[in-house]
């Protein structure tokens, strides 16, 4: 057991040695790796976030009903008592055109233009919460309602929060494909590194194996070398995607005083953080995995350069 | 501890670099192989420590078969070696400790005892004081001397040494031949392949010389 750690501390300070003695080519893999891993990741993020908003805005679907504008006090009524009689409806709420127009002003700001308007350009509106919140049974309902004397428009508000879902899976869908793209071009890259490292050291490599160095001594080094790499890059990719939320944070933050709303971008979770770091690791080690194993094999020892 | 029965090598290409070559080593002898070059020396070795398999015939090495030695067992056959080479072999991105370390790494040594035998080997070889030093400031002299310590460090039963004299001028040489005859007299089995006939003058050894992949006659033993 103490023979096998030793064996690892020493590849492991073997391949951090190595990266330090090339400290601008292995900075710049590492950049390499981050930026392409960076994409994927923050387009992530960003479907996670909307993800949640919406999901939070699905929750208590809601049925608006518009009544014509010339609607009389008694329709109205007589809507109202309809909609007591509906047992799938838990509760509605009458909003008057009044007072639709009063919040309009209030949150518009168009004072000046709503005063100069002829008359009340808004409804008398009624917002119903379904008993069954399925997309089956509201549209069941929408379509019930709608069929009512003197209603004008039946909206599902949750409708464009389904629409949206279905974009944000969408959205989801080519995080993923092309995580998988370049995560395949993380482990080229790292392949490659590794590649061009056992050629450079194919002399070294010939001697240590006449020695009596087995393969997995041989490779130890290049594994870890591949696994920092690829641990270096998604380190980088985590900054990318950090200082990408901040700065959308910022901003966000002078909208939301605009729209007077708390609108905030949630930067990767820890446990999303730490996915991130070991999906990079464990990439990087395959690319060497696979690069070590394939170039090792080609390599036999010789005592010196003449055939016999 | 070594033999070699009806031993023949042929490369792909056709040419037959040993034919039917047998004998046999005691633990303990010191044995120089000799012959031109292209006699079949370097393909006796690479038999040796598997970097080639005879086409027929058998090599016994500790009473393991070598040639037919499976490809994972290889390397730890390999560490019953030291090897010595012509061109020495060092590793030049590091300090002459460190590539006299590198065997003990190899097999997994622990660090202290590693470092106290580094520098006995140091301390036999003469470059104790060098063991900060790269090896490329080294003189060839003492780059042989510090391959020479790399070979012995793990204590192994075998000394092989290709040519151990090929780069050097004489005075060297009659050092290199003092450190393997030290070796042998404390119980290393030593095999020189070499045509340096002031070597073979200076340990007086057996010889097992080769013409064209045969045995010459009164050699065999």
């Amino acid at each position: 057991m103490r023979a096998w750690l030793a064996a690892h501390a020493g590849g492991f300070s073997a391949a951090l040695k190595r990266l330090s003695i090339t400290p601008l080519g292995s900075a710049l893999n590492a950049l390499v790796i981050g930026i392409a891993l960076s994409l994927p990741v923050g387009l992530y993020l960003l479907v996670s976030n909307l993800q949640a908003a919406s999901q939070q805005l699905t929750a208590a679907p809601q049925i608006s009903a518009f009544m014509a504008l010339d609607a009389s006090r008694a329709e109205i009524a007589q809507i109202e008592v309809r909609l007591k009689q509906t047992p799938r409806i838990t509760a509605f709420r009458l909003v008057p055109r009044e007072q639709a127009l009063a919040e309009f002003k209030k949150s518009s700001g168009l004072n000046d233009v709503i005063e100069g308007l002829p008359q009340n350009p808004l409804p008398d509106a009624f917002v119903i919460d379904a008993a069954d919140a399925s997309p089956e049974a509201l549209e069941g309902l929408r379509d019930e309602i709608r069929q009512w004397p003197r209603v004008a428009h039946v909206q599902l508000d949750a409708q464009w929060a389904r629409r949206l879902d279905a974009g944000l899976r969408l959205a989801r869908l080519v995080a993923a494909i092309l995580g998988t793209l370049l995560g395949v071009a993380l482990v080229a890259v790292t392949f490659n590194t590794i590649r061009l490292q056992v050629l450079t050291r194919r002399e070294e490599i010939e001697v240590i194996k006449l020695i009596g160095a087995t393969d997995a001594f041989i490779q130890r080094p290049f594994l870890y070398f591949g696994a920092l790499q690829g641990l270096a890059g998604g380190a980088v990719a985590w900054g990318i995607v950090s200082a990408g939320a901040y700065l959308a944070n910022r901003s966000l933050g002078e909208l939301s005083h605009v729209y007077a709303a708390l609108l905030q971008l949630n930067n990767l979770t820890p446990g999303d953080s730490l996915v991130l770091l070991l999906t990079a690791t464990a990439l990087g080690w395959l690319g060497a995995w696979i690069s070590v194993s394939r170039h090792l094999a080609l390599i036999e020892p010789y005592i010196h350069k003449s055939l016999q | 501890m070594i033999s070699f029965s009806h031993v023949s090598k042929r490369y792909p290409g056709g040419h037959q670099a040993l034919q039917d070559v047998s004998f046999s080593i005691d633990a303990g002898e010191l044995v120089f192989v000799t012959g031109h070059s292209g006699a079949g020396k370097s393909t006796l070795l690479k038999l040796l420590v598997a970097i080639e398999r005879p086409t027929s015939g058998s090599v016994i090495v500790n009473g393991q078969n070598v040639g037919a030695l499976n490809r994972r067992a290889v390397p730890f056959m390999r560490r019953s070696f030291g090897l010595v080479f012509q061109d020495h072999k060092l590793l030049f991105d590091r300090n002459v400790f460190d590539n006299v370390a590198l065997p003990l790494q190899i097999a997994g040594f622990p660090g202290k005892d590693a470092a106290r035998r580094v520098r006995a080997a140091l301390d036999k070889v003469g470059l104790l004081k060098f063991e900060a030093a790269m090896p490329i400031t080294l003189s060839g002299g003492e780059q042989q001397r510090l391959c020479m310590a790399r070979a012995i460090v793990h204590r192994p039963a075998i000394l092989l040494a290709d040519e151990p004299t090929g780069n050097l001028d004489t005075e060297y040489a009659l050092e290199i031949g003092e450190l393997i005859r030290s070796f042998n007299q404390v119980g290393v089995t030593a095999i020189i392949a070499t045509h340096d006939q002031s070597l073979l003058a200076q340990l007086a050894p057996r010889v097992i010389s080769l013409r064209q992949g045969v045995l010459e006659p009164g050699a065999a033993a």
